[in-house]
């Protein structure tokens, strides 16, 4: 046999990945997808459906909405979900807009709390989900560097980073008690790094939410970092005055606490043009991790993803 | 971010064909390991920080935690940017694997950052099970310790075929090129018992990065290469195993009536449209019809490609089931052996019951034996430590062990196959991983002892072929049924005594008998075999092996064998069937025996004697145990019974058994 057995990096980073999902589906008795409308996710659940093709998806996908998410991000997942026909949860934390928790009021940690992780919980609580998706990466974070692929969850969603399960070869433990409500939080795409994913989405031509790419949009400058207003929620501090900036972001979250850089990129090799050229790690447009030393670590013992 | 001003160049100027480039890297992953403080993280650190790779906020934050928890006073510690969890950092030492990710204009990385502290061998063995290279960190100043020595073992177990030994701390003993040879040189010695190809050295200083990324002024008697150069250059292509097909079946996608496609990851080999294929353990055979992937059809596929296979023909194929070719197909056996890393702090025992995750099979096994276990700093076999007087395997230990599945398991030896060679062992309660195997290729790792076990005795092509004589002609010829007396206890109890005794009156009665004595087979059939637990243990499977053949032929067969393994004489029941198999233990004290030896050989050359002196090693009784039976169908006691009276003892339970002739 004359064959080429080379595959490049990015095609072993895919078949991982999909191995990794089929596994899981193969296993766990009530998979899902969350799927957060960012890069990651669009990565993850193109890998998802092409680790099922030709047949649909075989799980449903959960979106933790927070009702602080650019309204453009919102449009696409609907837009999104229905075109391809996948079955989508939304779940806000119902206790915390009663209690009419926001971004201004209660601080980045208060809210997040309460609008991701304990949102996170309730959903997969309700579903009786024993293993979910998530899109995180190992280079994002040093904590997240120590993250397994199947990252082991006790009853309350907690993750303790002294006790977990050693991961060997592609063999994946995937045993839960769910008597005890156990389950696994599954990261496919642990073993990419940002400019993987972009190379990835720009060679598969992977649909993206248009506030990647530049464009003219109101924004103030807050804590050192350019923050969009997206709807009349936005409070404004005395002397901030919405102006037009060309910007884009780097990494999607809620609006208030999600920063742009100033950029001319419209076109997504743009994008990754500037990524390469600058120097900045990526999460650093998410204003939760700055909260103190150590946060995500002391955030995902809690339960967040 | 990225690398240097070449890069940066074509970035800006045309970034089409930065990304072409890019997307066409290949992937190495490798870990580092070293002890405590021979400074992996901060090689880390510096292959990061000199590649361009860490980020400028990154870099801040370091500099910040560097003046709270730093160990290098006020420089930087690029240590500290791959120190992740807080506790980490409070106690000032890796505690986990982390995963660090790199590239260059050649190669992505991924390094598994392992630990150098004594106690975590098992992320050492998780951190290698993924990698194709290990980078050995030696501090210049101590030189090899015994935690180099078990790393590198570790690594060479769980098969990795590169080895970068780097000689850190270069700058510490002044860049002596007398003190790089000599380690040098001790690790070649010490390497020659490592199963490992490839063995490179280098010397540096990570801290001030001495042929880290660029070649040192300091060491100009040092011809080689940079060690990015090197990690950029190795070949790894062939490492892979693109001869035997395997494909692990995962799921079975059934989308509608008129598509059935068995999906899995190519473990090993490779496949194309057309080509002959047989679905294990079924046997059957069938035709590749398509490949097919979310981008189209694929004529062919190899490893690790994960592909949806549909085949000409509807067979039965399912998780768990593997597809190959049918002139290569892997070994389907109950049995086998593998060498085991334990990683909990509970032990793993003799005799227990666990879940095994081999590839995509879930299989119930029991420890059937444990072996040896192998001291990792000296790579010696020696005994296991018991566990509430069961023998047992600790927290960081590696041992090898003997699994008895519940059913036949699909495999290949861990060294012609890493993808079907290796499992996790899970606990059947809490559900957590224990420990890892790499199971044992019987044809090469340590001579004859492979040709053991039953391997392969399910194999779908050799099946037994029945002759037209029954057993029941046979036994109308020679007047009475066949059946195995297996006569067990220790040296010198008076097996064969009993043995060539028995062998007479039943004759006399007019029975087909024939003594399988002990000493006999060791200088004919055995006499390839040591007198290690392994090697008694062979010896036994030997002698029942006879023992059924003669039965076969309608024999009565008497074997007098020590057999001091339990599990060993309950295989051989089982082998020869319970309804023929006649356990009688001659029970005599240890002294005893040996006064009956010093009796023969009173110029203090008998066999006990001998053990005593340390001579003769694992001498059952003296240096090797003997696992009483409590099981035997008749116990003799020989201080107090004559020949005689045990001979008509055994006579009488044949007699009850209506063994003996009408």
């Amino acid at each position: 046999m004359t064959l080429n057995f080379r595959l490049s990096h990015l095609k072993q980073l895919e078949a991982e990945s999909i191995h990794i999902i089929r596994e899981v589906v193969a296993e766990f008795e009530n998979p899902v997808m969350l799927y957060s409308i960012g890069k990651d996710s669009s990565v993850m659940l193109h890998l998802a459906r092409k680790a099922f093709h030709p047949a649909p998806l075989p799980f449903k996908l959960l979106h933790v909405d927070t009702t602080w998410k650019f309204k453009e991000m919102i449009d696409f997942r609907d837009r999104f979900c229905e075109e391809h026909g996948f079955e989508l949860i939304v779940h806000t934390n119902q206790d915390a807009v009663t209690q009419g928790i926001n971004p201004f009021d209660h601080g980045s940690n208060v809210y997040t709390n309460a609008f991701k992780t304990v949102a996170l919980k309730q959903a997969l609580r309700a579903g009786q989900f024993d293993a979910a998706f998530g899109g995180a990466r190992r280079d994002e974070e040093k904590s997240r560097a120590k993250e397994r692929v199947y990252s082991f969850r006790d009853g309350q969603s907690q993750w303790d980073p002294k006790n977990q399960r050693p991961e060997l070869w592609n063999l994946y433990n995937g045993r839960v008690n769910r008597d005890k409500n156990e389950s696994i939080r599954v990261f496919p795409l642990s073993n990419w790094t940002e400019l993987d994913i972009w190379l990835y989405i720009h060679l598969e031509n992977i649909s993206i939410v248009p506030l990647y790419l530049s464009a003219e949009r109101p924004v103030v400058w807050r804590n050192g970092t350019w923050i969009m207003v997206d709807d009349e929620r936005m409070r404004l501090q005395p002397g901030e005055e919405p102006q037009m900036k060309w910007v884009r972001f780097r990494t999607l979250g809620c609006y208030p606490l999600t920063g742009a850089v100033e950029s001319k990129a419209t076109e997504l090799t743009g994008v990754i043009q500037e990524m390469l050229l600058t120097k900045t790690s990526e999460r650093q447009g998410r204003l939760i991790d700055f909260d103190e030393d150590g946060s995500m670590e002391q955030k995902k013992r809690e339960g967040y993803f | 971010m990225s690398i240097d001003a070449l890069d940066r160049q074509l970035i800006a100027d045309d970034i089409d064909a930065y990304l072409k480039q890019h997307g066409e890297k290949d992937l190495l992953r490798f870990i580092t390991c070293g002890s405590v403080d021979d400074g992996k993280s901060t090689l880390i650190g510096r292959l990061l920080f000199d590649s361009k790779m860490i980020f400028e906020d990154h870099l801040a934050a370091i500099e910040a935690a560097s003046t709270h928890h730093g160990t290098v006073g006020n420089e930087t510690d690029l240590a500290l940017l791959t120190d992740g969890l807080r506790a980490e950092r409070e106690q000032g030492i890796t505690i986990d694997v982390a995963y660090r990710f790199f590239s260059t204009q050649r190669r992505k990385f991924i390094i598994a950052d392992t630990p150098g502290h004594e106690q975590y061998t098992r992320n050492m063995a998780t951190g290698a099970s993924t990698a194709d290279l290990a980078v050995i960190l030696i501090d210049a100043r101590h030189g090899i310790l015994d935690q180099t020595r078990r790393h590198s073992f570790i690594s060479s177990l769980l098969g990795i075929q590169h080895m970068i030994v780097a000689i850190n701390k270069m700058d510490l003993v002044d860049y002596s090129q007398d003190v790089y040879e000599d380690i040098k040189r001790q690790f070649v010695d010490f390497a020659a018992r490592l199963d490992v190809n490839d063995i490179h050295f280098i010397p540096i200083s990570a801290l001030v990065g001495d042929n880290v990324v660029h070649r040192s002024e300091q060491t100009p008697w040092f011809q080689g290469r940079p060690l990015l150069s090197m990690l950029e250059e190795v070949h790894i292509a062939s490492d892979r195993n693109y001869i035997d097909f395997r494909l692990p079946i995962q799921s079975v996608l059934r989308p509608h009536l008129n598509f059935r496609g068995y999906q899995g990851t190519i473990a090993s080999g490779a496949i194309k449209v057309g080509d002959k294929v047989m679905a294990m353990p079924s046997g059957k055979t069938s035709h590749v019809e398509r490949i097919v992937t979310f981008d189209g059809d694929q004529m062919e596929a190899f490893p690790p490609q994960a592909v949806t296979v549909t085949l000409t023909d509807e067979i039965d194929l399912s998780r768990g089931d593997m597809l190959v070719r049918p002139k290569n197909i892997p070994r389907s056996a109950r049995y086998f052996e593998a060498m085991v890393v334990w990683m909990h702090d509970g032990p793993l025992v003799n005799g227990r019951g666990y879940l095994l995750k081999v590839g995509t099979q879930n299989v119930p096994a029991d420890v059937s034996d444990i072996r040896y276990r192998v001291d990792v700093n000296t790579l010696k076999q020696v005994a296991a430590h018991p566990v509430d007087g069961v023998p047992g395997l600790h927290l960081n230990e590696v041992g090898r062990i003997l699994f008895e599945a519940n059913r036949d398991v699909l495999f290949d030896p861990y060294r012609k196959n890493r993808a079907t060679g290796s499992f996790i062992i899970i606990d059947r309660i809490t559900n957590v991983t224990v420990g890892a195997g790499m199971i044992l290729d019987r044809h090469t790792h340590d001579g004859q002892q492979g040709q053991r076990r039953g391997l392969s005795k399910h194999h779908p092509l050799l099946n037994a072929v029945d002759g037209t004589i029954t057993g029941q002609a046979r036994q109308d010829r020679f007047g009475h049924p066949a059946s195995t007396i297996w006569l067990t206890g220790l040296p010198r109890s008076g097996k064969s005594t009993v043995a060539y005794a028995l062998e007479t009156r039943l004759w006399d009665l007019g029975c087909a008998v024939h003594v399988l004595d002990g000493v006999a087979m060791r200088l004919g059939l055995s006499k390839d075999l040591g007198f290690s637990a392994d090697d008694r243990s062979e010896s036994s499977r030997r002698a029942a092996e006879t023992a059924r053949i003669l039965n076969d032929a309608g024999m009565m067969t008497i074997a007098a064998f020590v057999s001091p393994y339990a599990a060993d004489r309950e295989r051989a029941r089982l082998r020869i069937s319970s309804e023929k198999f006649i356990q009688v233990w001659l029970e005599t004290a240890v002294s005893t025996c040996e006064q009956r030896d010093e009796n023969l050989y009173p110029d203090g050359d008998g066999i006990y004697a001998q053990a005593r002196a340390g001579k003769i090693k694992n001498f059952t009784g003296i240096s090797a145990p003997y696992e009483a039976p409590d099981d035997a169908d008749l116990v003799v006691k020989t201080e107090s019974m004559s020949v005689d009276e045990i001979v008509e003892s055994i006579i009488e339970l044949l007699k009850t058994r209506s063994l003996l002739p009408e």
